[in-house]
C-alpha cells in the first residue's frame, strides 16, 4: 500500500532488505561468483562495481532470477527467494539495451506489469500518466519506442520498471549506452528518483565515478568476490586493498618497509604515526595524485611526507594538469593539480627540480596482496 | 557524366567497365525464369502435342483439369496434405527451435542436429524407408502417413527460419517481461511471438509449399484415391505428355507466386515495424 | 562493514545446492519437452524406417545374415556405370552453377537495396516453384520442335534439331536449373558480409579494381561458394526426378536404380544397400567439408 511523503510524491511504504549469504555460480571450473555475502539495507543504493567479467552482472541477474547459482541464499527482508522463479519475485529491473517492447507504445510498455497484476484499465491509466510525470516524459504515451531517442527510452524503462511499485529496483548499467553529457544528467536525476521512490536499489556499473557519484554504499566486486563494502568517501580514502585502491580514483603504490615497533617507512621518511600490525606480505603507500602538492620553502615534517624529485613530464589536460615527478631510486610520482590560477601551483617544467608533499592525513596504506 | 562512365562503386569502377556483368546476369536472370512463366502461354495452346508457340489457342485443358474427378481428387488430396502439414509442422517447428535456442544444456547442439536430419538424408532413401515402415503398419496410402511424412520433411525448414528470427531478435525482452511478472509461457505469446510472427508466416508457407511440391515422398506413399497432384503429374510425365499437365503448372506457378510475393510484402512490412 | 567473500565453511558453500539443482535440471527437461514432439515424427519418420533399411541391407531372402547385396555393387557393372554417372552428374551441375551462379551472385551482391528485392525474385521464384513444373517446363523448351530448337535453327547455330533432352545434355540444364537457386543464396550471404573497408583498402594500397576483386573479394566470398556447391552436390546425388524425365531412361543415377530394383525385382535387400551407399557418400562429403569448412557458420549465421 503506497502513502505519499511530504512533497506529494509517492513513496513505496516498505523497501525491503536484501540479504545474500554464500551466494555461488560456477561456469564450467570458473567460478563466476565465489561464496559471495553481502547484506543490502532497505532503501539504500547500492552499486555493483567491478571490471569486465567480475560477476557484478552475475550476481544482479541472481538477485533477479534469471540465473540459478549452484549455491546460496537470497532472502528478501525474512524471504527466501533463491527458488523463486523470477516473474515471482516482484522486482523491477532495468536492463542495459532497455529491452522496451517495440511492438507497443510507451504507455502500453508501462502498462504491461499494471496488466499482468489485474490493475483496473481506469487506474493504469492513472498510474501510468504518473510515472511518465515522474519521469519527465508526460503527454509522449502514445509515441512508438523508435520514435524516442535514447535518453527518452531509458526512461520509459525506468518508468515500466516502477510503475508497478516493487520494493527492490535492479539496474544493470543502464546508463551505458548514452553519451557523457546525457549520461552525467542522467545520473543526478536517478539519483533524484531514488530519493522520491525510496526503495532499495541494486545498480551494477564499471564506471567508478558514476558509482561515487549515484551510491549510498558501493560493493567493489572482483574475479567473483567483494573487495570491498563501504561507502563512496570510505572507499576511496581507506581502500581496504590494492584492487581498490587500483580500480577507484588514480593511485600511485609504493612499497613501504616495517621496523621492530611496528611503524612504517619509505626508504627512509616514516610514513606512518601509528603502529601497525604486521601485515603478510607487507603494505604498501597509496598515494591519491590529487593530494600531492607542490612544498614551498620547508614543511612541517610532523605534518606532511616530503618527497624531493625532478619533475619528467609535465601535462596540461583542462580542468587539471598531471605531472610525473622522479623521487629516489626511479620510482616516479603521479602529481595532479588543479589549474586555476588561485590553486597557486604556477607550471612545472620537466628537469626543474621540486619538493612534492603528502598530508599525513591524506596517508593511505593498505596490506599487499603478494 | 553519362551513366555508362559514372562510378558504379566507392572504388571507382564505373558502370560501362561492369557492363558485361550486368548481361550475363541479365541472361541467367531470365534462363532462371523463362522456364518458369513458359508453362503459362502453353497451357492454352490447343494441340494435343507440347507446342510452343501454341499454334491455337484454347481454354481445353484447364475444361479438362476441372472436369476430371481424377485430377480435382489428386488436388484436393495435396490441398488437404499441404494445409494439414503447415498446422503440424508450424508449431512443433517453433517449439523445438524456441526450445533450443533458449535451452542452455550441452545436449542441444547434438538434438539441432538430430532434427536437421530430413534435410540431409537423401529424400529417395527416406521415401522408400517410410513406404517399406508403413507398409508393416498400414500406414501406405494414408493420409495421416503422409503428413507424418510431410510434417517430417517440413519442420527442419520451419526451425532454420525460427532459429533465425530468433537470433536478431533481442530475447532480453522476454527476460524483462519476466521480471515484470509475466511466466514464460505469457512471455512468449506476449512479447516474443508477436514480433517474430513474420517469420511463422513465412514458414508456415514454406511447411505448406513443402508438402504441396513434394513428389518423391508421394510417389511412394500415396496411391490410389490418396494419390497426391505431384504423383499423377509424375506418372504423366513420364507415360504420356498429358498437355493438362501445363494447366496444372500454370496454376501451381500462380499459386507459388502469390505465396512467394506475399512473403516478400510480409517480411518488408516486418521490417517497417 | 567491510564484508568478504571468500572461502567459508563448507555449510555455506552448498546452502540449498541441492535444491537449486534439482530445479535446474527440471527447467531443462521441461524446455527440452518442447523438442520433444518434432523429435518422435522425426524418429518415426527417418531415423526407423533408414534404421530398418540399414538392416534389411544385410538380410537376404531367407532373413540371413549376408554381404551379397554390397558384393554385388562391386562385381556387377551397371551398379558401377549408374555411381559413375551419379558422379559426373553431380559434379557437372555443381560446375555449371558455379560457373553461371557467381556471376549472378556477384550482380545482386552490388546492387543498392532497394534494387536487390526485386532481382532476387528472378532467383527466389524458381526456387518456390514446384521441382515437377520446372522439369516438364525444360522438357517442353528441349524437345526437338521446342522453343530453342526452333530457335536454334532459326538464328543458323544449326541445321536440323539437335537431341537436347532425354539425354544427358538435357539432364544437366534441367538439374542446373533447378540447384542454381541452392548455390546462389549461400553465396549471396556470404558476399554480402564481405566488409566494404577492404575493398577500399584494397585500393587504397594500389590495387586495380579487378586485382583487389581475385585477391580480396574472391577468397572471402569462397566459404560461400563452398557451402553452396557443397549443397548442391549432395542434392544432385540423391536426385530422382529430373534425371528420371530428362534423361528419357538414359540417365541413370543412383536414384533411379533403386526405384528401379523396387519396381522389378522388388529386392529389398540390394535397394536397401544402394540407399545406405548413397546415404553414406553425403554423410561422407557433408563430414570433409564441416571439418574444413565453416559449413554451419556459413549456413545458420545471422541474416
Amino acid at each position: 500500500m503506497a502513502n505519499h511523503n511530504d512533497n506529494g510524491a509517492l513513496k513505496h511504504s516498505t523497501a525491503l532488505p536484501i540479504h545474500i549469504q554464500g551466494l555461488t555460480k560456477k561456469y564450467g571450473d570458473l567460478y563466476a561468483l565465489d561464496s559471495v555475502d553481502l547484506d543490502i539495507n532497505s532503501g539504500e543504493f547500492l552499486t555493483l562495481l567491478g571490471p569486465s567479467g567480475s560477476g557484478k552482472t552475475t550476481l544482479l541477474m541472481a538477485i533477479a532470477g534469471f540465473n540459478r547459482p549452484d549455491a546460496g541464499s537470497i532472502r528478501f527482508d525474512k524471504k527466501e527467494v533463491i527458488l523463486m522463479p523470477p516473474h515471482k519475485r516482484d522486482v523491477g529491473m532495468v536492463f542495459q539495451s532497455y529491452a522496451l517492447f517495440p511492438h507497443m507504445s510507451v504507455a502500453e510498455n508501462i502498462a504491461f506489469p499494471l496488466k499482468l497484476r489485474g490493475v483496473s484499465p481506469k487506474e493504469c491509466t492513472a498510474r501510468v500518466a504518473e510515472a511518465l510525470e515522474t519521469v519527465q516524459l508526460s503527454g509522449l504515451g502514445d509515441r512508438g519506442i523508435d520514435q524516442l531517442s535514447g535518453g527518452q527510452q531509458q526512461r520509459v524503462a525506468l518508468a515500466r520498471a516502477f510503475v508497478f511499485r516493487p520494493r527492490i529496483l535492479l539496474m544493470d548499467e543502464p546508463l551505458s549506452a548514452l553519451d557523457k553529457k546525457l549520461r552525467e544528467r542522467m545520473q543526478i536525476e536517478l539519483k533524484h528518483l531514488h530519493q522520491k521512490l525510496g526503495v532499495t536499489t541494486v545498480y551494477v556499473t564499471h564506471d567508478q565515478r558514476e558509482a561515487l557519484t549515484m551510491s549510498d554504499r558501493i560493493a567493489v566486486i572482483n574475479d567473483g568476490r567483494l573487495a570491498q563494502v563501504d561507502t563512496p568517501k570510505a572507499i576511496y580514502n581507506h581502500p581496504a586493498n590494492a584492487f581498490v585502491a587500483d580500480f577507484i580514483g588514480e593511485s600511485t603504490m609504493l612499497p613501504l618497509t616495517r621496523d621492530e615497533s611496528g611503524y612504517l617507512y619509505f626508504n627512509d621518511r616514516r610514513i606512518t604515526d601509528t603502529a601497525v600490525k604486521d601485515a603478510p606480505n607487507g603494505w604498501s603507500l597509496v598515494i591519491r595524485p590529487e593530494r600531492l602538492y607542490v612544498v614551498d620553502g620547508e614543511a612541517d615534517t610532523n605534518q606532511v611526507v616530503v618527497f624531493d624529485g625532478t619533475v619528467v613530464e609535465s601535462v596540461f589536460q583542462g580542468e587539471t594538469a598531471f605531472a610525473l615527478v622522479a623521487i629516489d631510486e626511479g620510482t616516479e610520482l603521479s602529481v595532479r593539480f588543479g589549474t586555476s590560477s588561485a590553486a597557486g601551483t604556477g607550471s612545472l617544467h620537466p628537469g626543474e627540480q621540486v619538493s612534492i608533499g603528502l598530508l599525513r592525513e591524506d596517508v593511505i596504506i593498505i596490506p599487499r596482496d603478494r | 557524366m553519362s551513366w555508362w562512365t559514372s562510378p558504379a562503386s566507392d572504388t571507382q569502377v564505373t558502370h560501362g567497365a561492369r557492363f558485361w556483368l550486368y548481361v550475363v546476369a541479365a541472361i541467367i536472370m531470365l534462363l532462371l525464369v523463362i522456364p518458369t512463366f513458359i508453362v503459362i502461354p502453353m497451357s492454352f495452346s490447343d494441340s494435343q502435342y507440347l507446342e510452343f508457340p501454341p499454334s491455337n489457342w484454347s481454354v481445353r485443358w484447364y475444361d479438362e483439369y476441372f472436369g476430371s474427378s481424377k485430377w480435382m481428387r489428386a488436388t484436393v488430396t495435396s490441398l488437404q496434405l499441404g494445409v494439414l502439414t503447415m498446422l503440424l509442422a508450424t508449431p512443433l517447428g517453433t517449439m523445438a527451435a524456441y526450445a533450443l535456442f533458449v535451452s542452455r544444456h550441452k545436449v542441444t547442439k547434438v538434438i539441432f542436429m538430430l532434427l536437421i536430419t530430413p534435410l540431409i538424408v537423401p529424400v529417395i532413401l527416406i521415401a522408400i524407408g517410410v513406404f517399406y515402415a508403413f507398409g508393416r503398419v498400414g500406414l501406405n496410402n494414408s493420409i495421416p502417413g503422409l503428413v507424418i511424412a510431410h510434417t517430417a520433411m517440413a519442420t527442419p525448414l520451419v526451425m532454420i527460419v525460427i532459429t533465425a528470427a530468433l537470433r536478431s531478435y533481442d530475447l532480453n525482452q522476454e527476460r524483462v517481461a519476466r521480471s515484470l511478472g509475466a511466466t514464460r509461457l505469457k512471455a512468449f505469446f506476449t512479447i516474443t511471438l508477436p514480433q517474430i510472427k513474420f517469420s511463422v508466416i513465412t514458414s508456415a508457407l514454406l511447411s505448406f509449399l513443402t508438402s504441396f511440391d513434394e513428389v518423391i515422398i508421394a510417389i511412394f506413399v500415396s496411391g490410389g484415391s490418396n494419390a497426391t497432384l505431384t504423383k499423377r503429374m509424375f506418372s504423366a510425365l513420364r507415360d504420356f505428355i498429358d498437355p493438362t499437365i501445363a494447366a496444372i503448372s500454370t496454376i501451381m506457378v500462380l499459386v507459388s507466386t502469390i505465396l512467394l510475393l506475399a512473403t516478400q510484402a510480409i517480411g518488408s512490412k516486418g521490417k517497417k515495424s | 562493514m567491510n564484508c568478504e567473500g571468500g572461502m567459508e565453511s563448507g555449510d555455506k558453500r552448498l546452502l540449498n545446492a541441492k535444491a537449486l539443482k534439482a530445479q535446474e535440471i527440471k527447467e531443462q527437461w521441461t524446455l527440452m519437452s518442447l523438442a520433444g514432439p518434432t523429435l518422435l515424427i522425426i524418429v518415426l519418420v527417418i531415423f526407423i524406417p533408414v534404421g530398418w533399411l540399414f538392416y534389411l541391407s544385410f538380410i537376404d531372402g531367407d532373413g540371413q545374415f549376408t554381404l551379397e547385396h554390397y558384393r554385388k555393387m562391386i562385381e556387377y557393372k551397371s551398379y558401377a556405370r549408374t555411381f559413375v554417372t551419379t558422379f559426373e552428374v553431380s559434379l557437372l551441375t555443381t560446375l555449371i552453377c558455379i560457373v553461371i551462379g557467381y556471376p549472378l551472385a556477384y550482380f545482386l551482391a552490388l546492387l543498392p537495396a532497394r534494387w536487390s528485392g526485386i532481382f532476387m525474385l528472378a532467383v527466389l521464384l524458381p526456387f518456390w516453384t514446384s521441382l515437377l513444373v520446372r522439369t516438364y517446363a525444360w522438357l517442353v523448351l528441349l524437345q526437338r520442335k521446342g522453343i530453342l530448337n526452333d530457335f536454334g535453327q532459326h538464328i543458323g547455330l544449326w541445321d536440323s534439331p539437335i537431341k537436347l533432352v532425354h539425354n544427358m545434355t538435357g539432364t544437366l540444364i534441367g538439374m542446373a536449373h533447378i540447384m542454381l537457386p541452392f548455390l546462389v543464396l549461400p553465396l549471396y550471404g556470404a558476399m554480402k558480409k564481405i566488409d566494404q573497408n577492404m575493398m577500399y583498402a584494397a585500393s587504397n594500397l594500389g590495387a586495380s579494381p579487378v586485382k583487389a576483386f581475385w585477391q580480396v573479394y574472391f577468397p572471402l566470398s569462397l566459404p560461400g561458394m563452398v557451402a553452396g556447391s557443397l549443397i548442391v552436390f549432395v542434392l544432385c546425388l540423391g536426385f530422382y526426378v529430373t534425371p528420371a524425365v530428362l534423361g528419357g531412361g538414359r540417365v541413370i543415377m543412383v536414384a533411379t536404380q533403386i526405384t528401379a530394383i523396387l519396381e522389378n525385382q522388388f529386392n529389398w535387400g540390394s535397394a536397401s544397400a544402394l540407399g545406405v551407399v548413397l546415404l553414406f557418400a553425403t554423410v561422407v562429403v557433408l563430414y570433409l567439408a564441416a571439418r574444413f569448412f565453416k559449413l554451419d557458420a556459413a549456413l545458420f549465421g545471422k541474416s
